[in-house]
Order: C-alpha cells, then sequence, then structure tokens
C-alpha cells in the first residue's frame, strides 16, 4: 500500500461515478454515481494525508468536509427529485427534458 | 499488522470497492445497487483505517451505513423494478459516458504515477485520533461549527423542497397524478381532494411509467 496505489484505486472509483452520472437517467441513479465519485474524492484525501502530511490532522478534516458535502448532496438531491416527482410525475432526465429549452 | 497483511488487506478492498462500485450501475435491482453501493463504501471505509485514519473509516461505516438505507428506501418509492425481476436498461449516451469514465480514472492514474509527491511519515501513528480530536475541537472549530450550521441550512431546505404545502397553499397545484397502466391514458386516478389526501396510492402506479415516455 503506497501513495500511488491508494490514488489509483480512488480514481478507478471517481471514473466509475462519473461513467455512472453520464450513462444513468433515473434521478436517484445518477445521485449514487455522484456518490460513488465522491468516494473516490475522500480515500484519495486519506491517502495522501496519510503518506504526504506527516499526520497534520487538518488533513484528515478535509475529509470531513467532504463527508458533509456527500450528505448535503444527497439531501437536497432527494428534496429535489421529490419536488419534480410532485410537479411532474418525473424520476428520469429524459421526463423533464423541456427544461433544456 | 505487517507490510505484506496490509498490502493483502489493502487490494482485497480496493478491488471490492471498485467492484462494487461497477456493480451498482449493472445489476437489475435498484436497491441491490444501493447495498452495492452501501459495499464500496464499507470498503473505503475498511481503506481508510488501514491508512491509520481510523476515525473517518469508522464515521463512513456509520454515516454510509445509514445514509444507504435512506436510499434503498427512496429506491423503492421512485424505481419500477426494484426487486430486480426483470431485466432493465435505463441508460442514455452509455458509449460517450464509458468514454469518459475511463478517461477520468486513467487521467488521473497517470497524474498518481507521474506527480512527484514527497513522502513523509506519520509523526505519531498511535495518536492520530487524539490529533485529530485536538484539531476539531481547537484550531478547526469554526469549519466544525460552519459544518453544523451547513446541515442546518440542509435540513430545512430539504423540508421546503419536498413538502406538499407551501405558504400560500398546496404546492403541486395543477399537477396530476401518474397513470396506473402507461399505455392507458383513461387509467388515469381521480384527483380526490386539492391536498392530495385522497390519491395516496397513486404513486405506485408511477413506477411502471416512466419507459413510456419519450
Amino acid at each position: 500500500m503506497t501513495i500511488v496505489t491508494v490514488l489509483l484505486a480512488s480514481a478507478v472509483l471517481l471514473g466509475l461515478g462519473t461513467w455512472g452520472v453520464l450513462s444513468q437517467q433515473s434521478f436517484v441513479m445518477i445521485m449514487m454515481g455522484f456518490e460513488l465519485a465522491i468516494n473516490g474524492v475522500m480515500l484519495a484525501a486519506a491517502g495522501v494525508w496519510r503518506f504526504t502530511s506527516g499526520g497534520e490532522p487538518r488533513g484528515q478534516v478535509l475529509v470531513i468536509v467532504a463527508m458533509l458535502v456527500m450528505a448535503v448532496e444527497a439531501a437536497i438531491g432527494f428534496a429535489l427529485v421529490v419536488a419534480v416527482y410532485r410537479a411532474r410525475q418525473q424520476d428520469t432526465t429524459e421526463g423533464i427534458a423541456e427544461l433544456s429549452r | 499488522m505487517t507490510g505484506l497483511a496490509v498490502d493483502i488487506a489493502f487490494w482485497t478492498f480496493a478491488v471490492a470497492a471498485a467492484w462494487f462500485g461497477w456493480r451498482v450501475f449493472r445489476t437489475d435491482s435498484m436497491v441491490r445497487a444501493t447495498f452495492c453501493l452501501l459495499a464500496s463504501f464499507l470498503n473505503v471505509g475498511a481503506i481508510m483505517v488501514l491508512l491509520l485514519a481510523e476515525y473517518l473509516g469508522v464515521a463512513m461505516f456509520f454515516m454510509m451505513s445509514v445514509e444507504m438505507v435512506v436510499m434503498a428506501i427512496f429506491m423503492v418509492a421512485f424505481m419500477m423494478n426494484p426487486a430486480g425481476l426483470n431485466p432493465m436498461e435505463m441508460v442514455h449516451q452509455p458509449r460517450a459516458a464509458i468514454a469518459v469514465g475511463i478517461g477520468a480514472a486513467v487521467g488521473l492514474g497517470v497524474v498518481a504515477v507521474v506527480a512527484d509527491l514527497p513522502p513523509a511519515a506519520l509523526l505519531d501513528e498511535a495518536g492520530t485520533i487524539r490529533a485529530l480530536g485536538n484539531e476539531l475541537m481547537g484550531a478547526s472549530m469554526l469549519l466544525m461549527e460552519v459544518v453544523g450550521v451547513t446541515l442546518v441550512a440542509t435540513m430545512v431546505g430539504a423540508v421546503v423542497l419536498s413538502s406538499a404545502s407551501g405558504r400560500y397553499g398546496s404546492a403541486d397545484t395543477g399537477s396530476v397524478p401518474p397513470l396506473l397502466d402507461p399505455d392507458d391514458p383513461d387509467s388515469r386516478p381521480d384527483l380526490v381532494s386539492a391536498d392530495g389526501e385522497g390519491d395516496a396510492h397513486a404513486g405506485h402506479g408511477g413506477h411502471g411509467g416512466h419507459g413510456g415516455h419519450g
């Protein structure tokens, strides 16, 4: 386990999350893609903290902020999904295509 | 743990995290996809414990377990195929998405290999949790308070966005319940009351609906 292997693992997770975000139609599945990408970001931050910081705790605080981003994204994302479903009975990106016009 | 044991554990967790992350978007069951994502998070949490960031790893275990259970409930509520009894493919631009995903992973991987990150060993391997606690309750206290206020604002925002009634009356004024049968325009249930009380079961009819629209 070195910093390179940890960063490679996090790059794979971020790539998988990007693929999911871009390929899925359902709002909930898109949010799962975002969560997977943030998962990779947190792993990369923890790895960089472990191998290059000498134990400086502020590096771990950065990971906690990434967790905050994930929690906010999930809560507001689900609220938006509910709001869109109330207004349009749609839960896929194709269903609200008129927003792009 | 010795170096070899740590290496074996790391690769096991890393491969599992990536495999479960891939399964999230390839399984037919939406609930199973949620728990695949949970498994990916738990493996990353285990890697964080291996990285001696025990607090973060355990926080991942607890936080993601709860969050993914909530997500599973949303999956059952919104998805047409929560049990995975039928094959399902709800994707768009699949080739471009795969290309961008591989490009992102390879690009970041190249950066990880090429970048010259100066190594610095942990000064106190046994005291990382104590150091983090002192940091959170000391120098980074302001940041943690901002985190708390942000979460409160998120809770208020989520309730406001998802609430059925707004300040000036029902928030779903003008909306119509979904068709019970996506191919039958006459299957739309009647809206019994203006605040949606009477058609509480109408939402279930929408599960099969999003295959049919254009």
